[in-house]
């Protein structure tokens, strides 16, 4: 049963020649044939292995990758009809990281088109079912990678996280998902859905395993002008360490937002916190109400200029029949596309319209200041700041799909941190009546996952439910 | 009523760096297809783009150059809109925050200087080419991501003649400046322009035209000529102009509207998220000052006092770097600058002229030209023969000494020698003699010209004129 290992788990078991790590891809496709026909955590699947000579900390295991991130000679989707042909031609930064390290791949996971959803329901690929209940959403956009974390279809997963695509579907399937600070670890290769949000980061069945992730992503990038000139540490040297005294903020008005389930979770997470020796108050974000509509400008505005690339000239799909230029441009697009991308883009290029702009995209651009301010000014004071990720359990599959209003308020906790491109994780921290996994955020200031890696490992020793988790 | 006509123009250069604006791709003009193209300047899904620091360089020397603020926080936007060639569809150019704000260009017109006082100019990056052909369109994207650098001028000039001499003059400061070789043919510099009419005196602007279309600077004139004139026409017939984009059209010699449809853009320009804004610091402002030339307008001052020639003809050597420097060095050669600067501009230029050459084909050295000159400032050959050694020098590319020599041109100078010419002229031309002493004083020519056709042209022309005179009177 080696694909309900840990990869620090497995790392061990290969370094001391127990396994190998064709061992583990055999476990991996094996599960993977049995399972994904119902949860479809997967876009492509890879039958063959690929070893990779390198020797590195990762030993030949292999990982999943969020088919919005490009490994060279393999398909790069983005759950959308539009890339359903295109071939990646090169790697991502933090793929070809990773294969310096040693990894290997097992496929590409399932999101939202694009990114652009919080349950998978929008994959042009079809939705991915949560394992914990396959009635239910994952999660999204990286739904695909979370889902397959927690069922055994993968030891552990990139993905990628605008506006809380890589903690709220961890949460919901009960896995760890960190999103690193913006500018930790390269943009190159991951195809963009809002430029100044995105961030690539690690889905783990536990905190060390998202350590040594990123331990091997992150770090500047010559190819991406954003990324940011920071020495890379040692994140795992921050696991198992005291964090008695530390200041934590607790985000109290979010919990009236919230079900009873996340409410009793977070309760009982502050009582494991105080344990741990943290002192718990409540903290103002004056701002943070706002924050959703916020992101709904913003990254629309980016995404409207992302996606004009794809217009049927250079790759990707084209309508069949059209009479000139521009009806194979409108054609393209409106078949290319799916509905959520439509809307979005829609919305984005509504926002930069002149006339339209200052009242709306400027506007957002000043309130993400302000929101920055909240949580600059509070990190003056306190080591970091927790909520819950999600307000809710995992929801019912077509049950917010018609209201993109409800669907995006899901993303209320997670927003705020890609907006003030600080790190923030989220760790399971509670089951709910019906038996699905909650998950507790931790945010910290830019550039101090070593506080987020501290108190998620010191929390994770008193609370997990790796036992739980749907493997068998 | 007088009319005026009021002229802004929009000109895009492109930058000599080795490489495009955000990728490693080369620059080279005039590869086949696609050859010099990437990932990052094809538009691919996931890639980025990063900035060449060779275009910010670039930026800051003209920005020097033309005495423009140097903005030290400055941004990239998007431009957004479809286009097969334009692959990201946007184009990453600057808009609200652009490198280079005010400064001007001189111009030299109508016997005097003036300044064309210039908005701002801004980094971006070029399309890519559409071909149709019979049976499709078809996409190049070798100039896609191309540097451009856009100047735009104020409003402020008032003729198609200072626009052309706006344009010659930055054309010319940018080849001094080694960052865009000004080849409008080739389109390596474009120029689109705005202009209205307005009756003479009053402030307000008339409503205007924006010109594309021009391809070289001829072009440039006439176009503006046209549209002054059709505006003026439209007005007096009380009529109103449109404002509208018209291209001009260089076979019938008229600017005809754009179809309306093509022109009505909404660009949605927004901050290039995948940029960082462009800090520029002191130092390296300082590090391009000093990398600056000399350029075409301090050249020319300082021609006419170090080297006291004609203003109107250092104006001339100071249009090409190249040939100003040819004639520094060719002037250093001589003590007779402004000969030197003759036998440039009349001989060596003619020649180049009529091969279809430029001053860097010439087998000649500049050196080679000051050593011409003091050959016949010292007296060693005459002017006529100095022009006969010029074009033995041009075709082979000899030293003037050894083709002097090995034709045996040297002037013959020896008054005994003539002396004797002169006699021997005189004697078997009784007749003209007569003449002259009749008071035909021009017969004088007559015998010139026998001693130099006896001489091959190596007689010292004023000691046979000295002589012949002398010995004339003596008769
Ligand atoms: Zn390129």
């Amino acid at each position: 049963m080696l694909y309900k290992k840990t990869l620090h788990e497995l790392i061990e078991l290969v370094d001391r020649g127990e396994v190998k790590p064709l061992e583990v891809f055999e476990s991996l496709l094996k599960r993977i044939k049995e399972k994904d026909e119902k949860i479809n955590a997967y876009v492509n699947y890879f039958e063959e292995y690929e070893a990779n000579d390198r020797v590195g900390i990762l030993k030949g295991l292999p990982l999943a990758v969020k088919d919005n991130m490009h490994i060279e000679g393999k398909p790069t989707t983005c759950s959308s009809r539009m890339l359903s042909n295109f071939i990646a031609i090169f790697d991502a930064t933090a793929v070809r990281k990773l294969k310096e390290n040693g990894a290997t791949f097992i496929g590409k996971t399932n999101l939202d088109e694009f990114a652009m959803g919080s349950s998978t329901e929008t994959s042009y690929y079809g939705v991915t079912k949560n394992p914990w209940d396959t009635t239910r959403v994952p999660g999204g956009s990286s739904g695909g990678s979370a889902a397959a974390v927690a069922s055994g279809e993968a030891i552990a997963a990139l993905g990628s996280d605008t506006g809380g695509s890589i903690r709220q579907p961890a949460s919901l399937c009960g896995v760890v998902g960190l999103k690193p600070t913006y500018g930790r670890v390269s943009r190159f290769g991951l195809v963009a859905f809002a430029s100044s949000l995105d961030q690539i980061g690690p889905i783990t069945r536990d905190v060390r395993d998202a350590a040594i992730l990123m331990n091997i992503i992150c770090g500047f990038d010559p190819k991406d002008s954003t990324s940011a000139r920071v020495e890379c540490e040692d994140f795992t040297r921050y696991l198992n360490q005291s964090i008695n005294g530390m200041k934590v903020g607790i985000y109290e008005k979010s919990l009236m937002d919230c079900s009873q389930d996340v409410q009793v979770a977070m309760e009982e997470s502050v009582r494991i916190l105080e344990s741990l020796g943290c002192k718990v108050s409540p903290i103002e974000l004056p701002h943070a109400k706002y924050a959703v509509s916020d992101y709904y400008i913003i990254a629309p505005a980016e995404a409207s200029s992302n996606l004009a690339r794809y217009d049927g000239v250079k790759y990707g799909f084209r309508a069949e029949e059209f009479k000139d230029l521009k009806e194979m441009y409108i054609k393209t697009r409106w078949q290319g596309f799916g509905e959520e991308v439509k809307r979005r883009i829609m919305l984005g290029t509504y926002v930069l319209s002149s006339g339209y702009y200052d009242a709306y995209y400027l506007k957002a651009q000043k309130l993400r200041g302000l929101i920055k301010q909240d949580f600059d000014n509070l990190f003056k004071e306190y080591h970091c700041i927790i909520s819950p990720t999600t307000p809710t359990e995992a929801f019912k599959i077509g049950e917010k799909a018609d209201n993109p209003l409800q669907m995006y308020l899901s993303d209320i906790f997670t927003i705020p941190a890609n907006l003030t491109a600080i790190p923030a994780i989220s760790i399971p921290n509670g089951l709910s009546k019906n038996g699905l996994p909650l998950g507790l955020q931790i945010m910290a200031d830019v550039f101090r996952e070593d506080i987020i890696f501290k108190v998620a490992s010191a929390f994770e020793r008193e609370f997990n439910i790796r036992d739980k988790l749907p493997l068998d | 009523m007088e009319y005026e006509a009021v002229i802004g123009l929009e000109v895009h250069i492109q930058l000599l760096t080795k490489t495009k604006i955000f990728c490693g791709c080369s620059t080279d003009f005039g590869a086949p297809p696609n050859t010099h193209v990437c990932p990052v300047c094809m538009g691919m899904p996931g890639v980025l783009p990063v900035l060449n620091k060779k275009v910010v360089e670039y930026a800051i020397k003209l920005g020097l150059a033309l005495n423009c603020r140097i903005n030290k926080f400055s941004r990239f936007a998007r431009k957004n809109y479809f286009y097969p060639d334009l692959p990201k569809g946007y184009q990453i150019s600057q808009y609200e925050l652009p490198i280079l704000e005010g400064g001007a260009v001189e111009i030299f017109i109508n016997g005097g200087y003036k300044k064309i006082a210039l908005e701002r100019i801004h980094m971006e990056e070029d399309a890519g080419k559409t071909v149709h052909k019979p049976d499709g369109s078809y996409v190049d994207f070798n100039r896609a991501g191309v540097p451009l650098l856009e100047i735009v001028s104020k409003p402020v000039m008032h003729s198609p003649e200072e626009a052309g001499e706006y344009l010659k003059s930055l054309r010319r400061i940018v080849r001094y400046l080694g960052i865009c070789d000004g080849n409008m043919e080739e389109g390596s510099l474009r120029c689109d322009a705005n202009v209205s009419v307005r009756i003479k005196g009053e402030d307000k602007l008339g409503t205007k035209t924006e010109l594309k279309n021009m391809n070289s600077f001829k072009h440039v004139e006439k176009a503006l000529e046209y549209e002054i004139e059709r505006q003026i026409d439209v007005l007096k017939e009380g009529g109103k102009v449109i404002q509208q984009t018209r291209l001009w059209d260089e076979k019938s010699g008229i600017t005809k509207p754009m179809r309306s449809k093509e022109e009505s853009f909404e660009y949605r320009y927004f901050p290039d998220p995948d940029l960082v804004p462009l800090i520029i610091d002191d130092k390296w402002i300082d590090d391009v000052r000093k990398t600056l030339p000399e350029l075409p307008k301090e050249k020319l001052e300082r021609f006419i006092e170090e080297y006291g020639i004609k203003p109107e003809d250092a104006r001339v050597l100071v249009e090409e770097r190249e040939l100003a420097e040819y004639f520094e060095r060719a002037a250093k050669e001589s003590k007779e600058p402004q000969s030197v600067a003759n036998w440039i501009l009349s001989e060596l230029l003619g020649y180049l002229n009529r091969d279809g050459k430029e001053i860097k084909d010439t087998l000649i050295k500049p050196e080679q030209i000051g050593k011409l000159v003091e050959l016949v400032e010292k007296g060693i050959i005459s002017g006529k023969i100095a022009k006969t050694v010029f074009k033995e020098m041009y075709n082979s590319g000899d030293d003037p000494e050894k083709i002097v020599k090995e034709k045996g041109l040297i002037q013959i100078t020896d008054r005994g020698e003539i002396e004797k010419l002169v006699e021997e002229v005189l004697e078997s031309n009784p007749k003209a003699v007569e003449q002259y002493k009749a008071g035909k004083k021009n017969t004088i020519g007559f015998f010139v010209g026998q001693i130099m056709k006896k001489t091959k042209g190596k007689a010292n022309p004023k000691i046979v004129n000295e002589l012949l005179v002398k010995k004339l009177e003596e008769k």
